[in-house]
């Protein structure tokens, strides 16, 4: 059974007990606590440990930026490099490329999709036929349940340049063929679109709830007034959401360093061609480690990345913090 | 239209402008439907005539070859799906369960360590170690290598989820909860059979987030699975995706050495079958989904 506050008899006891000196006041205290949030404690055991295990327990691993690892040895036993893993990362201009990859295109995907799911979510909101409002959800909401894995599927079937649809409807209206898997310069666009299409039907039924809870009143007064839809839409329903729009916005630009890995993985085929405009940090990382072995600059660009994230994260919370306090994470 | 207006230049406008929003959303939605119907086809069609007609919207000379050729050597598929339906069902379940536990001890305000508890948590979100030493971790020290575990272990707590299962849990009406206590009834009884039951549609939305998550997941299988018979759904089919292995590996069965092997046919078919419980518990259940993109947007 839980007390929810003390009783004065509890108090009384307790405080004697510090008097007669048996136990420290501070432990007694301590181990009264314990007995009254043990159940709570239990509770939270699975969780905590499995966050602990998987979260906190990789975190000493980061020293693996400066070592140079040889798997027989382990981490511990291996040699200490200095900074020798970040010096060959940022001579050769691969953090720059990959920096300036993962950071230009989230920016662009960050904007178009905002820019895309809203357009979405005002179109949406003027349907008045319920069944055809619940078809058109359906069909925008529908990427957002399939994996990566078979978007890329999906891209091949028209990209593909001997059959895919492209090149096929090229063909068709007498263009030449476009070798999409080695063009690096179509896929800053080709990626911008595929992130569209996979966020805006999730992104616009956010921004679609938030127009739905504002009061018809506000639209009753402007018709009676004689404004148009259009104004409506401009000064009502625009300006009553946009700080939804800003904290959403915020909290992808605490993201910007963190690249989508399975988009860039798959809808690109991780083809060696493209990597001049599509090779991010996370696949940067993952190559490093998977396909090179080499786990010192794989750790090196990994831990680079964490940093570099960390700050932004908690620049952007700081600005949601001032926007809405609610919705900071601390 | 109930009853004949009279005409007036503002019903008529509305008319046109409700034809415009409605023609750009048909043009919308084919687009977003559009590789999906490409790809249906495309399982659809004959193998010859596919290659040389190329994908289309509609099936090239339709044929169930594709189909029938899966269904002939189904062993690799039949397992494949096992794994991702183990993986799935034991995850969700065990994630709730675990995930719900902790986000009632932290949604009490009685609980004297909540705040250092739920930074333990937030603390995640912000800084995380990344790739390398978490595979570090679960290859040399786990040992999780080619383990089942290493599919679901890691994903059974996320720290969105267990905030929005707290803030749930913080709605709920507190006199219940006090009334049970004065009752007698111990913390885990309150948890099981009071907050638990009135908390469905928070955990049936967590659940189906947790599904999806699971269902969908390749990046575990990318990093820790090489044995095949553990190969979860979408592995396997990156992994044809990559390699005519597959295919080959097949032909070698004698079954088929003398009939064409379909390949794009095959491998299109592959992502139906994939995708399909997906998409069909996706149009089942659509409304707790948008209802969870409504919890997310609360927060965040």
């Amino acid at each position: 059974m839980i007390h929810l506050t003390d009783t004065p008899q509890e108090k009384r006891k307790a405080r004697s007990v510090v008097k007669t000196g048996a136990i420290p006041g501070w432990l007694a205290q301590f181990t009264r606590d314990l007995s009254r949030n043990a159940p709570f404690l239990l509770m939270c055991l699975p969780g905590i440990l499995l966050v602990i295990v998987f979260s906190y327990l990789p975190l000493p691993g980061l020293v693996i930026a400066f070592k140079n690892f040889k798997a027989n040895l382990g981490l511990w036993d291996s040699a200490w490099v200095g900074f020798k893993n970040f010096e060959f990362l940022f001579t050769t201009k691969v953090a720059w490329r990959i920096t300036v990859n993962t950071v230009f295109l989230n920016s662009i995907f960050i904007v178009t999709s905002i820019l895309g799911s809203l357009g979405l979510a005002l179109l949406l909101n003027e349907v008045r036929v319920k069944w055809l409002a619940r078809f058109y959800q359906s069909a925008v909401f529908f990427p957002y349940f399939v994996s990566w894995v078979v978007v890329g599927m999906f891209g091949f079937a028209l990209l593909n340049y001997d059959n895919g649809l492209m090149n096929i409807t090229l063909a068709r209206l007498g263009f030449e063929p476009v070798d999409w898997y080695k063009s690096p310069e179509l896929w800053p666009g080709i990626l911008t679109i595929t992130n569209l299409w996979k966020g805006a039907g999730y992104w616009s039924i956010v921004y679609l709830a938030a127009m739905m809870g504002i009061s018809p009143e506000l639209y009753e007064a402007a018709e009676l007034d004689g404004a148009s839809r259009w104004q409506q839409i401009m000064r009502i329903t625009l300006p009553l959401i946009t700080p939804i729009i800003i904290i959403n916005f915020l909290l992808s630009v605490g993201r910007i360093f963190f690249a989508d890995f399975g988009m860039f993985y798959y809808v690109t085929r991780d083809s060696k061609l493209l990597y001049p405009t599509t090779d991010v940090i996370d696949t940067y990382v993952f190559r490093a480690l998977r396909q090179l072995g080499d786990f010192g600059m794989a750790g090196a660009a990994g831990l680079y990345q964490s940093v570099v994230s960390f700050l932004t994260v908690m620049f952007a919370n700081w600005l949601v913090k001032r926007v809405d306090p609610e919705k900071s994470l601390f | 239209m109930k009853s004949r207006r009279p005409f007036s230049f503002y019903h008529l406008s509305q008319n046109i402008s409700q034809f415009f929003v409605n023609a750009t959303l048909l043009v919308i939605s084919f687009l977003f439907l559009l590789p999906l119907l490409v790809v249906i086809s495309a399982s659809l069609s004959d193998e010859k005539a596919l290659a040389k007609y190329g994908y289309s919207l509609w099936p090239q000379n339709f044929s169930l070859s594709a189909y029938e050729y899966l269904l002939m050597d189904p062993d690799r598929l039949i397992r494949a799906y096992s794994v991702t339906i183990f993986v799935t069902v034991t995850g969700t379940l065990l994630g709730l369960l675990v995930m719900s536990l902790l986000a009632y001890a932290l949604s009490r305000p009685e609980f004297k360590w909540r705040k250092p508890f739920s930074f333990i948590i937030i603390f995640t979100m912000l800084f995380s170690g990344g790739l390398v030493p978490t595979y570090l971790l679960m290859t040399q020290v786990l040992g999780l290598k080619d383990n089942i575990l290493a599919l679901i272990l890691p994903y059974l707590v996320v720290p969105w989820f267990v905030f929005i299962l707290r803030s749930f849990f913080a709605t709920l009406p507190q006199e219940i909860i006090e009334v049970a206590r004065v009752d007698g009834a111990s913390e885990w009884r309150i948890f099981f059979q009071i907050v638990l039951p009135l908390s469905t549609p928070a955990l049936a939305t967590v659940g189906l987030f947790m599904t999806l998550l699971y269902w969908n997941d390749w990046w575990l299988s990318l990093l820790y699975i090489n044995d095949p018979n553990l190969f979860p759904l979408q592995y396997l089919l990156y992994s044809i995706m990559r390699n005519a292995e597959f295919l080959t590996s097949n032909a070698s069965t004698g079954l088929l050495t003398s009939v064409e092997l379909p390949t794009q046919t095959l491998r299109m078919a592959m992502v139906v079958v994939a995708m399909g419980p997906i998409a069909a518990m996706f149009l089942a259940l659509q409304k707790y989904f948008i209802r969870g993109a409504l919890i997310g947007s609360l927060k965040g």
